[in-house]
Order: structure tokens, then C-alpha cells, then sequence
């Protein structure tokens, strides 16, 4: 209960193609985060699987049926949002309750839901409080209890941790990703933050103006990206990219991640001069700008001293240097 | 106010310029209430003075209460004023909700269209809506009144609310949405609450032309069965004598009425001019 597959959608919004033709199949129980820039349509593709926005071509299907044209309360699905969206005007439980009383489910049946829900997420002292009266890190826990109640066969979820702090957002993460592992349901989940995509998803799907640059798992994007845009989108802080020409290679561009080049101070291959360091205690990032490779960022592990105007030399590890030709597309 | 934002000069500058304002403004309404407490000959001779117990005289009120039908008069006027308002305040979210909520074909122009009656007084079309109230037999009744209030509030209503509702968070009408609440419980029970200060302007700018207005009544219902407290009033305004005692009274009395609706829609009225301000 609970698989998805997308079919060819397309979406304008008059001259403006937001999505491009999405082809993507969720397997039952999967957790997938739709991960990808500003402006890249993962939203519009989470409201398009909502019913929310109507998808000007292509089809939608959820448990092999086709719900392309079916109003988003009888899709099954439940959405969380990122800015929580409750009824201001309703109690906690009278917000959980509300769906359900619209499907017209007997009272009993609501109050186990809620009581299940409610003690799954610690909020049974708040359901007589309005959502005024609550912290925001309750409120996000209120909408994912409304969702829980409505046991769907879609949890979908528009950036719910955007609005939190960021001890907050550890946490609901963490919360997020037991209620996954507990309720085996298929999952989705839309974000700007890589960590969170990284941390949470059984498969990854990166999006781009419009289309899917790659689908896999976290490991799987992170080891062997399809193209730049993947090798520089997964991964913090952010690979180098060098113009291959420069270092004398028959490909476009050459990248390498921060945390596989070393340094040393007397040899290696490209040689630089410190700009600036970021001490984070655990690792320091070091920038240096390269004779032959430009500005480029190392990642070292532990605390590392370096002058800014000191000259390091930076080398990458060969066997994790990764190639793009001309297109973007990975050379293997 | 905070102790490091005040300063004594300052505050009794800024109270200074308000009490003015104030007292320039409710002037006018204080010689009104006064005079129609005081006898005719004492609305002459010492027209600023408070009544006295020498010229306390009651008698315009009991012109008034004795002669033409005043109860009559006032209930009409709150019938036109208290159905107009609601079917503008209805009406004008309806439409606000349509145009700021659906993307459709023409949007902006119909949102343009129905802006467009702030631009254009309703007055000048006064010649047309008699045609058509006499076409329809409406003349003389207090349903051509609430149509011509209707549609002369309206466009106020749908620019002011639209805004409004455009701050409405998309997230909610979606959780609605997504719940299974009908379009029309989403507008009634998610959206209206949230914009109630701005229905609460609405009705206050749309309520008290609407209590005021002579022209509409004298022209569309002057029958004595439908006259408004304003129409009304004209009977002691005579082209030789003038009851004043008889019309500050009745201008008194109309005050009331509105001041109670202007006091039901303030509290609200108050959050809607500071809501974008303060969050």
C-alpha cells in the first residue's frame, strides 16, 4: 500500500515550463526526498502528487490507479507544510480530528487516531491548546500528527523543517526519520538542504529547471554523480571544479571534493596561497588560490594552522577525482 | 511608551496636535447635540453655550417623536444600511476570494473592472438607475436602495479584501485542501476569520455613506412608507421656516445608531489599520 509512479508530467504556468517531463516510480515504504536549488520545481511536482496543482500533461498514479484526476482529499495522501498550516481557529485535536470528521469516519475510530498519534508525538498535554499557544517546534509536531491520523497511503512533506531553528530541526529530523523506520509508509519529502536529504532519504532524487538530473541513494550520489550539477550539489562544502584544460587533461572539467585533496606545506601538485581558514573544531576549511587550479577549498580533518598568505600545496586523490566532458555528463 | 523614546516636550506636543484634531473634528457634533437640548430662541442668541437650566428646552425632541413617522424612518435606515453592508461585505469577499485565490483567464481585467467603481461615482449613473428601478417596479421600495448600496460598496470592498486575502497563507487553504473541505467551508471557515479586520474596515467605509446619503432615498424611495432618517429630517427644513429644533434633534438621534455599529466593527477596525504594521 502505497507506491507511486509518475508518468511524463509537465507543467507550465503560461510561457514558464516548471516541470519538464517527470518520469519517477516510488516503491511502497520508500522515503524519497526531492532535493534541487530555488525555482527547480520540486514543489510544484510535490503539489502536482497533492492534486494540488493539476499537471498540464502526463499522469499521476498512486497504487497503480490513476488519480490525475482525483480532488487531493480522496487521493489518500497527507501533506505536512512548511509553514505548518493549522487552523488557527481550532484545538489541536479538533485540528487532527478534522479531516477524518470530513471523511466521515465514527468518533471512535477518530478518538484512537488521535490518542495513537498524540502519544507517538508526546502531545497529548497540548490538545486542548490552540495553535497560538504553541512553540514552533510543537506546531510542526501538531501537523505531523494530522498527517499520522489520516493513515494515507502518501506522507508528503514541503520543506517542514525550513521554519525551525536549527537544534529544532536536528531533532525533528531525527523524529521524522523513527516515524519512517516505525510506520514503514511510503514517504516524500521536498528540500532546499542537502543534509537533510542526505540524512533522511532511501533515495534521492535530484532535481534541476525542470528535470531529474539523477535518481539514487544518498551513497550512490555522492560516489559516483551522473553529472557536474549533481557532484556540486551533493556534498558540504561544495567539490572544486577546475577547467580540465589547465591541468593539461582532455576533459572539460575536473572535480574533486574538499575532503579528498591533502596539503602539505613543501610539495604536492598545485601549489597556492592561503586566503582564509574556517575553524569548525571538528574540521577547518581551507581556501587557497591555486596557480593552476584557481580557488579551490580543502576540507581537513582536526585542527589545522595556516597563515592566510602562506603558500600551501594542495593534491587530489587520484582515484576519487571525478571527470566531466563538455555537456556536464560524468566521464567514467 | 518606553522610557527611552520619551520625552516630556515631545509628548505634550504630540498630545497637543491630537487634542486640536480632535476637538476641530468633533466640534461640529458637540453645537449639534448641544442646541437640540436648548429652546429655539437660545439656538439663536448663544448658539456655543451648553443648555442651561433657563434654555434647557426638550422640545425639538418632542416635535420629533411627535410628527412623521420617526421609528419608521430609523428602522428603514438600519434595514438599508444593515442588509446593504452584509451583502457587500458577502459579496465583496466572494469576489476578492475568486480573484485573489484562481488562476483563470482574465483575471487581472476583472479585477481591474470591478475596481474600476472606485474611479466612477455612482451618481452620475443616477438617471439610468431610476429608468431601471421604474422598468422593474422597484421604485419606492427598500430593495432599490440596498441594490444601488450594494453595487456602489462593492468596489471598495473587493480592492481593499483582495489585498487581504492575497496575505492569507496558500499553506492553509491547501492543508484545507487537502483535508477535504469544500471550496466554500475553506472561504467561510479558514479564510473569513483571518481577514475579519479588513471586513471590518470594509464595513465602517462602506456603512456610513451609506447612513448618510440623501440623494438615493429622495430620489428612488421618498414615499412616506420607505423614507430614511435623512430623508426624513427634510420635512422641518422648510423653504421659509426652518424647524432647527426639530432637525438638530433628529440629526442627534441619527448619530446614535451608527455610533453603535461604528463601536461593534471598532475593535476590529483598529487591529486592520495596524495589522500590516504590528504582526
Amino acid at each position: 500500500m502505497g507506491s507511486l509512479k509518475i508518468e511524463n508530467v509537465k507543467k507550465s504556468f503560461g510561457p514558464v515550463d516548471v516541470l519538464k517531463g517527470i518520469d519517477l516510480d516510488v516503491k511502497d515504504g520508500e522515503f524519497v526526498v526531492f532535493v534541487g536549488p530555488s525555482g527547480c520545481g520540486k514543489s510544484t511536482l510535490l503539489r502536482v502528487i497533492a492534486g494540488l496543482e493539476d499537471a498540464t500533461s502526463g499522469r499521476v498514479l498512486i497504487d497503480s490507479q490513476d488519480v490525475t484526476a482525483t480532488p487531493p482529499a480522496k487521493r489518500g495522501i497527507a501533506m505536512v507544510f512548511q509553514t505548518y498550516a493549522l487552523y488557527p481557529h481550532l484545538t489541536v485535536r479538533d485540528n487532527m480530528a478534522l479531516g477524518l470528521k470530513q471523511a466521515g469516519e465514527p468518533a471512535a475510530e477518530i478518538e484512537k487516531r488521535i490518542t495513537a498519534a498524540s502519544t507517538m508525538l508526546s502531545l497529548e498535554p497540548y490538545l486542548k491548546r490552540r495553535p497560538a499557544e504553541l512553540s514552533g517546534g510543537q506546531r510542526q509536531r501538531v501537523a505531523i500528527g494530522r498527517a499520522l491520523v489520516r493513515e494515507p497511503k502518501l506522507f508528503l512533506f514541503d520543506e517542514p523543517l525550513s521554519n525551525l531553528d536549527a537544534a529544532l530541526r536536528v531533532n525533528t529530523r531525527l523524529e521524522i526519520a523513527q516515524l519512517h523506520r516505525r510506520l514503514k509508509a511510503t514517504m516524500i519529502y521536498v528540500t532546499h538542504d542537502q543534509v537533510e536529504a542526505m540524512t533522511l532519504a532511501d533515495k534521492i532524487v535530484v532535481l534541476n529547471a525542470g528535470r531529474i538530473e539523477q535518481i539514487g541513494a544518498p551513497m550512490e550520489l555522492y560516489h559516483s554523480p551522473a553529472n557536474e550539477f549533481v557532484a556540486g550539489f551533493i556534498g558540504s562544502p561544495k567539490m572544486n571544479f577546475v577547467d580540465g584544460a589547465r591541468l593539461g587533461e582532455s576533459v572539460k572539467t575536473v572535480g574533486v571534493r574538499p575532503e579528498h585533496l591533502t596539503v602539505d606545506p613543501k610539495a604536492g601538485s598545485w601549489k597556492g596561497t592561503v586566503v582564509h581558514t574556517e575553524h569548525l573544531g571538528a574540521d577547518t576549511n581551507v581556501y587557497l588560490d591555486c596557480e593552476k587550479a584557481g580557488l579551490i577549498t580543502v576540507r581537513i580533518f582536526g585542527v589545522y594552522d595556516a597563515e592566510p598568505g602562506s603558500t600551501l600545496y594542495a593534491t587530489p586523490d587520484a582515484a576519487r577525482t571525478y571527470r566531466f566532458d563538455a555537456d556536464g555528463k560524468t566521464v567514467k | 511608551m518606553s522610557k527611552a523614546t520619551a520625552s516630556l516636550p515631545r509628548t505634550i506636543g504630540a498630545h497637543a496636535i491630537l487634542l486640536t484634531y480632535t476637538i476641530i473634528a468633533l466640534f461640529p457634533v458637540f453645537v449639534v447635540v448641544i442646541n437640540s437640548f436648548k429652546s429655539r430662541q437660545a439656538i439663536f442668541q448663544q448658539p456655543l453655550t451648553p443648555p442651561t437650566p433657563k434654555t434647557f428646552d426638550l422640545i425639538g425632541y418632542t416635535t420629533v417623536f411627535g410628527q412623521g413617522d420617526f421609528f419608521l424612518y430609523f428602522q428603514n435606515s438600519m434595514i438599508v444600511t444593515v442588509v446593504s453592508l452584509f451583502f457587500v461585505l458577502l459579496f465583496g469577499a466572494m469576489a476578492a476570494f475568486a480573484l485573489s485565490e484562481y488562476r483563470f483567464r482574465g483575471n487581472t481585467l476583472m479585477g481591474l473592472y470591478l475596481a474600476l467603481g472606485i474611479m466612477i461615482p455612482i451618481r452620475l449613473g443616477t438617471v439610468a438607475i431610476l429608468q431601471l428601478m421604474v422598468a422593474s417596479g422597484l421604485v419606492n421600495t427598500l430593495t432599490a436602495l440596498i441594490l444601488v448600496y450594494t453595487a456602489q460598496g462593492l468596489p471598495l470592498a473587493i480592492f481593499i479584501l483582495s489585498e487581504f486575502m492575497k496575505g492569507v497563507s496558500d499553506d492553509l487553504k491547501n492543508a484545507g485542501r487537502i483535508d477535504g473541505l469544500s471550496e466554500y467551508t475553506i472561504f467561510f471557515r479558514l479564510v473569513l476569520p483571518l481577514v475579519r479586520p479588513a471586513m471590518a474596515t470594509v464595513a465602517v467605509f462602506t456603512m456610513i455613506p451609506i447612513w448618510n446619503d440623501l440623494w438615493f432615498p429622495l430620489i428612488l424611495a421618498p414615499s412616506e412608507a420607505t423614507k430614511t432618517v435623512t430623508l426624513g429630517a427634510q420635512i422641518f427644513l422648510g423653504q421659509f421656516v426652518t424647524n432647527w429644533n426639530a432637525i438638530l434633534a433628529a440629526l442627534s438621534l441619527a448619530i446614535l445608531p451608527v455610533l453603535v455599529l461604528y463601536l461593534i466593527f471598532s475593535r476590529q477596525l483598529i487591529r486592520g489599520i495596524t495589522s500590516g504594521a504590528v504582526k
